[in-house]
């Protein structure tokens, strides 16, 4: 699963949940000559490019894309309604644009539309940990093929945790990749919500979820243990 | 349509659902429900579905009788009760007007107006209750008193097994549904039962509550048993309250703790005390909303009448519960007056507005009541500084009716329709003939 390049970097965050939520592998860099050194073997399968106020920085990378400076699959640009008119004569520069602020579904669709078309597809459609199967794409999870029943949240949270087994999170890390940076609930909602998940996976599978004492909680062990 | 939206929309796509119903509640408390079939879901979520407010206790105005159910697409569950070839599924919905603004005769959206206003100073607000029921042979008793299913049941094995068999399935299903359960025991009185939840933020309790109290009466029905929350249904034993254990958050810190406070309670935490003591008599017409609540509240030690707080003296309306140390997160303190008839909706918004006023104003908490209450004269308590909460449903509603904070944390519209009500159901019971007469006053006169 090769990661999706995002400019800038930092990412701006309500756009690392959405690609966290939507289950994206990516990798932000701050400028072209980050995004060649760290280029996968096979080029990146495609970009993100956020034009902030100064639209003009992601008109170059997009320029030195295109140019061939680095291989990239196809770009998405992102741009604010105020920069609308910049876009003028620069329709070769990006495969797709869609309005900043984004709507997380709209962004979704838009990444699968272009992703999904260009053959490769830079995210994982299903996991799987030991009883636990996960379908991304139907939002479906089950335990030993048997569904579970997951609100919204629920799902979204086990599935992080269970993108990554063996890493441990903090509460507030879980917080903001999983509810968002403005989300207001604090970091107790994380441990109402780990407990509802344990409930649902049931006595035999709760354990699946571990308490890291005065860390936080991680999930399952690590392929690589 | 949101990411919480399309989520549900595939779950019902994928699992199948043939029905979703949309649950609310009335202002009384009543849990209610529209079913609509998956097809209509997309246009729900988009336009609410439009019913007669007026059908409902609460919801009724003389303008604009239509009201609009608009479903929260982030309590979708689906019902583990239903049959596994018809999987159905519930959400919780908000009631707008026709114009999308939200209607001020629905509890829900009271409840999240004041947790905002809690928000906005910083503050999120925990509730943890212990949900307390009997399990009765029926709802109908004739006239007569209802019969427990496991009273004097010392020898009667099979019946003493149906209880705590339905005990066992409630929390499972409870669990099922996500609705982590702490404890659950039998209770002092036959055939009384406690189930604790694990604490949670207060709208998603409340809506647990709801959840709760149609499971245990679901699964009791399933067996032939009437499970029922009425606060006293028998005389001579303790009847059913729901003690609630309450804590406001500051982000991930507690803000009831106080390492270096004798208690544990912070500055925030007895000013919250103190708020909750001085309006509890206004907001009892809500938290006890019966004309029985008061037969709870009249004689047993676990439903303390006493505006008063304590550690540990079960006779104190709120306990502060002396915890273990280095558990700051787990300072709280318990509100014992409240039964589970009430509406948990409007009930948690009263405590919550009556603590936040006592944070505003600052006030300034009363020591500590050592003494049992029970054992002391009117004239003792009032040398203490203790004040009895309203002893009927009729002095609650008039304490609340005189009561700036209620008419401020319900809205008029809730607040004026609650008093009528209340005052016509007090109306109804004044004129009843009771047992207690006949058998006292037959004979004799």
């Amino acid at each position: 699963m090769d990661p999706l390049l995002v400019f800038p970097s930092p990412a701006p965050p309500e756009l690392a949940q959405a690609l966290d939520l939507g289950g994206w592998a990516w990798k932000a860099a701050a400028d072209l000559d980050t995004a060649r050194s760290e280029q996968p073997a096979e080029g990146w399968v495609g970009a993100v490019v956020v034009a902030g106020d100064e639209p003009d920085e992601a008109f170059r990378l997009c320029r030195s894309i295109r140019s061939g400076d680095i291989h990239v699959g196809s770009v998405l640009l992102l741009i604010g309604g105020g920069h609308l008119a910049s876009l003028d004569f620069r329709e070769d520069l990006f495969d797709d644009f869609c309005l900043n602020p984004f709507q997380p579904v709209e962004l979704e669709a838009r990444l699968k539309h272009l992703f999904r078309r260009s053959g490769q597809v830079a995210r994982a459609e299903v996991i799987e940990y030991g009883p636990l199967g996960m379908n991304l794409e139907t939002y479906q999870a089950a335990i030993d093929g048997k569904p579970l029943d997951l609100t919204y949240m629920e799902y979204e949270l086990l599935k992080f945790l269970a993108s990554h087994p063996g890493k441990v999170f903090t509460r507030e890390t879980l917080l903001s990749r999983v509810w968002g940076y403005d989300y207001y609930g604090g970091a107790r909602t994380v441990d109402v919500h780990v407990r509802r998940l344990r409930s649902k996976l049931g006595e035999e599978h709760a354990n699946l979820i571990q308490t890291v004492r005065s860390v936080g909680y991680s999930f399952g062990t690590s392929r690589w243990v | 349509m949101s990411r919480e939206q399309e989520y549900v929309l595939r779950t019902v796509e994928e699992r199948g659902v043939r029905l979703i119903r949309l649950w609310f509640t009335d202002v009384l408390g009543q849990l209610k429900s529209v079913a609509i079939s998956p097809a209509e879901l997309e246009q729900v979520f988009n336009e609410g579905v439009q019913f007669d407010g007026t059908a409902i206790d609460g919801f009724s105005r003389v303008h604009e009788a239509d009201v609009l159910a608009r479903p929260d697409a982030t309590t979708f569950e689906l019902l583990p009760w239903a049959k596994a070839d018809e999987p159905s599924g519930r959400m919780f919905c908000n009631i707008e007007s026709l114009d999308d603004t939200p209607f001020e005769g629905d509890p829900r959206q009271i409840l999240q107006r004041n947790l905002a206003a809690a928000r906005e100073k910083g503050y999120t607000f925990f509730a943890a209750p212990e949900a307390e029921f009997f399990y009765f042979e029926s709802g109908e008793t004739g006239g007569g008193a209802p019969k427990p299913i496991d009273h004097a049941s010392y020898f009667d094995l099979t019946t003493a097994d149906v209880s705590s068999d339905l005990r066992k399935t409630t929390i499972h299903m409870l669990e099922a549904m996500g609705i982590p359960v702490e404890y659950s025991f039998h209770e002092d009185s036959p055939s009384q039962h406690e189930i604790d939840l694990r604490y949670t933020e207060a709208l998603s309790m409340a809506d647990n509550i709801m959840t709760l109290r149609l499971v245990v009466k679901k699964i009791a029905m399933d067996r032939g048993v009437y499970a029922t929350f009425m606060p006293k249904p028998l005389n001579g034993v303790q009847g059913s309250g729901m003690h609630t254990h309450l804590s406001l958050f500051e982000g991930e810190t507690n803000a009831f703790h106080d390492a270096d406070d004798e208690g544990g309670l912070s500055v925030v935490g007895k000013q919250f005390t103190a708020g909750v003591l001085k309006h509890a008599r206004e907001i009892t017409a809500v938290t006890n909303q019966l004309v029985n609540s008061y037969k709870r509240l009249a004689e047993t030690s676990e439903a303390p009448p006493y505006v008063a707080w304590a550690r540990n003296n079960r006779s104190a309306m709120i306990r502060v519960p002396v915890r273990k140390k280095g558990k700051p997160e787990s300072a709280r303190i318990e509100y014992r007056a409240l039964d589970g008839a009430a509406n948990p909706y409007l009930a948690f918004s009263l405590i919550l507005a009556a603590g936040l006023r006592g944070i505003e104003e600052g006030y300034e908490l009363p020591p500590e009541t050592d003494a049992n209450l029970f054992e002391l004269s009117d004239s003792e308590r009032r040398t203490l500084g203790v004040e009895p909460l309203p002893r009927s449903l009729n002095e609650a509603l008039d304490v609340m009716e005189e009561s700036k904070l209620a008419r401020e944390t319900l809205g008029e519209h809730v607040f004026e329709w609650f008093l009528r009500n209340k005052r016509a159901e007090w109306a109804e019971f004044q004129s009843k003939v009771t047992p207690f007469e006949l058998e006292r006053y037959l004979g004799n006169w």
